[in-house]
């Protein structure tokens, strides 16, 4: 079923001199079992975006249904929802508190009101799944890496079991290695646990090569949405964006103007790489 | 979700008041409190009023934003009417099973109610137009004949200024946690006193955190720049008095001596 969001407007400082338009009008399904890219600049609008999405922020006007039910309705149950439509924020490990790692990844659930054996169940699993080593479960939160940190922090929000997980910039502040890892992690969770995941970030290249479709936000606006390739034919009014399509979609381009007939919906080097051998007969070397 | 309090948060626009070097409106401030204590008369208490119509009005902040401010008092007020109707002791005018007002505590408490929201209202305008930089350096700088008696005045105005640049941080930083515990299902909204107290640790352990942690980066920066306290510190922008600021003091002294015979005569 998954999440309908129908012409929905978000002011921040409403009615003051500061007023700024978050999301203008904007509309979307998004379905189970669907890996996303949400893509835009600073401040175009997506984290707002996602925040409506699980009710933390009232959307101002237009509605957002949640298995057909309208979140904003007065029998809708907004706890289930935020179990169901897990957010992690952006820098997440900012939001670690307990004593020890599988404590604090116990406190999700705990809020759902399972028991502690439960609890502790649903830890252990979240715990495996972002690749946490057995021997930091009891460890301070606090003593943790930097990537580890993140790691725990997401596993926080994975041990509600939510049916679309929703990760604001999960690479942010990460040095390359930690980026890689993060991202690997959460594709291999999107094909074990069977998901609707919707990656939020700034770089091209971190979705590029994962998801299953691209939703463009600029200004507030939804501007495209639709399967990476098609998207990305529109380099020029996403660099006007501030954005960029993945660099090898850039050296495609090069080498079809060059005279070279290859395809310039190549998204990741390995793709990129099968397509130049197809037509390595044209390059007389 | 701290939208609402605007309690003496400065306001952005242009008026005579916002021009006023920050001095006046501190010596300002402080003579208006001073002179609400004074004058003990309705007469005193309209004059005080109309004083302060008259600077709300030079100070172009819209009422309406002046006035939500003051919402997050109304409690505090509540408190000190009710004190002041039912505890103070003299000639009963009304009287319900212990409770008794008194024609004393009825005037006691209407002049309190007064004096309390001037006295808010009051601050709060200097807050309204002058930044908390502004503030801090008019108050190093009306403060620097104590350095003679070693009060170390550049590095209290220091910690001031410091700490008041760091409110809106960690309330933006309290929101953010908040939202992300709520969506891991922490409930901040519960009526049972004892679970909210509970409720507060996952919001305050990171809160502390961040704040230690903010510090030191901080600190680290003040070193980077060798910062090493007021000693040979020169400003970018030194506070000198205008023609505006000569005229405002003569407001204030005439306000003073206002206050001060109306006190004598009512």
């Amino acid at each position: 079923m998954g999440i309908k969001v129908d012409d929905i407007s978000f002011l921040y400082e409403r009615g003051t001199a500061m007023q700024v338009t978050a999301l203008d009008h904007v509309s979307a399904e998004i379905p189970d079992n669907q890996f996303i890219g949400l893509i835009g600049h600073t401040g175009s609008g997506k984290s707002t975006f996602v925040q409506t999405l699980n009710g933390l922020l009232k959307v101002t006007s237009g509605h957002i249904y949640y298995n057909g039910e309208d979140i904003d309705g007065d029998k809708f149950d907004k706890k289930k929802l935020r179990s169901d439509v897990g957010l992690v924020f952006q820098y997440p490990e900012h939001q670690l508190f307990e004593v020890d790692v599988i404590s604090d990844v116990m406190f999700g659930p705990r809020n759902l009101g399972l028991s502690d054996a439960e609890a502790k169940k649903r830890a252990l699993e979240a715990l495996e799944s972002v690749r946490m080593p057995k021997s930091l479960y009891k460890s301070s939160p606090f003593d943790l890496s930097g990537g580890q940190k993140r790691r725990a922090a997401i596993a926080g929000v994975l041990a509600m079991r939510p049916k679309i997980l929703i990760l604001d910039e999960p690479t942010a502040g990460l040095d390359p290695k930690g980026r890689d890892e993060i991202l690997g992690l959460i594709a291999g969770m999107k094909k074990e646990l069977n998901m609707t995941i919707i990656l939020v970030s700034h770089s091209m290249d971190d979705v590029a090569r994962y998801v299953d479709r691209i939703m463009v936000m600029g200004g507030g606006k939804l501007l495209y949405d639709d399967e990476p390739v098609k998207v990305f034919r529109h380099v020029t009014e996403l660099e006007e964006l501030g954005l960029a399509a993945p660099q090898i979609t850039y050296i495609m381009k090069l080498l079809k103007e060059r005279g070279l007939d290859v395809s310039s919906d190549a998204l990741t080097v390995e793709e990129a790489a099968a397509e130049i051998m197809a037509h390595r007969r044209e390059l007389h070397v | 979700m701290f939208d609402s309090i605007t309690l003496g948060q400065y306001y952005q626009t242009d008026s005579v008041l916002h021009r006023l070097d920050p001095r006046v409106k501190l010596v300002g401030t402080f003579v208006y409190l001073i002179s609400l204590f004074v004058v003990d008369s309705y007469v005193g208490y309209i004059v005080a009023a109309l004083f302060l119509a008259a600077m709300i009005f030079l100070s172009n902040v819209p009422f309406r934003y002046i006035v939500r401010g003051m919402k997050t008092i109304v409690f505090l007020l509540l408190i000190t009417v009710c004190f002041n109707l039912f505890l103070t002791p003299g000639e009963v005018i009304w009287q319900a099973w212990i409770f008794k007002i008194t024609k004393e505590g009825l005037t006691f408490a209407i002049k309190m109610a007064v004096r309390l929201s001037l006295l808010i209202l009051g601050s709060s305008i200097m807050t309204l137009t002058t930044t908390p930089t502004q503030l801090t350096d008019a108050l190093e700088s009306l403060l620097r004949p104590l350095k003679k008696l070693h009060v170390p005045v550049h590095e209290i105005s220091m910690m001031m200024s410091i700490a008041l640049r760091f409110i809106p941080i960690l309330m933006e930083e309290t929101d953010k946690i908040m939202k992300a515990q709520i969506a891991r299902g922490a409930d901040f909204e519960s009526k049972n006193l004892i679970k909210k107290i509970k409720s507060m640790v996952p919001l305050l352990v990171p809160l502390f955190i961040s704040a230690f942690r903010r510090a030191n980066d901080l600190a680290m920066a003040m070193e980077a720049r060798c910062y090493r306290g007021g000693e040979g510190r020169t400003k970018m922008k030194p506070l000198v008095y205008k023609a505006n600021d000569r005229i405002a003091y003569l407001v204030l002294l005439a306000f003073a001596v206002v206050c001060i015979l109306t006190r004598i005569y009512f």
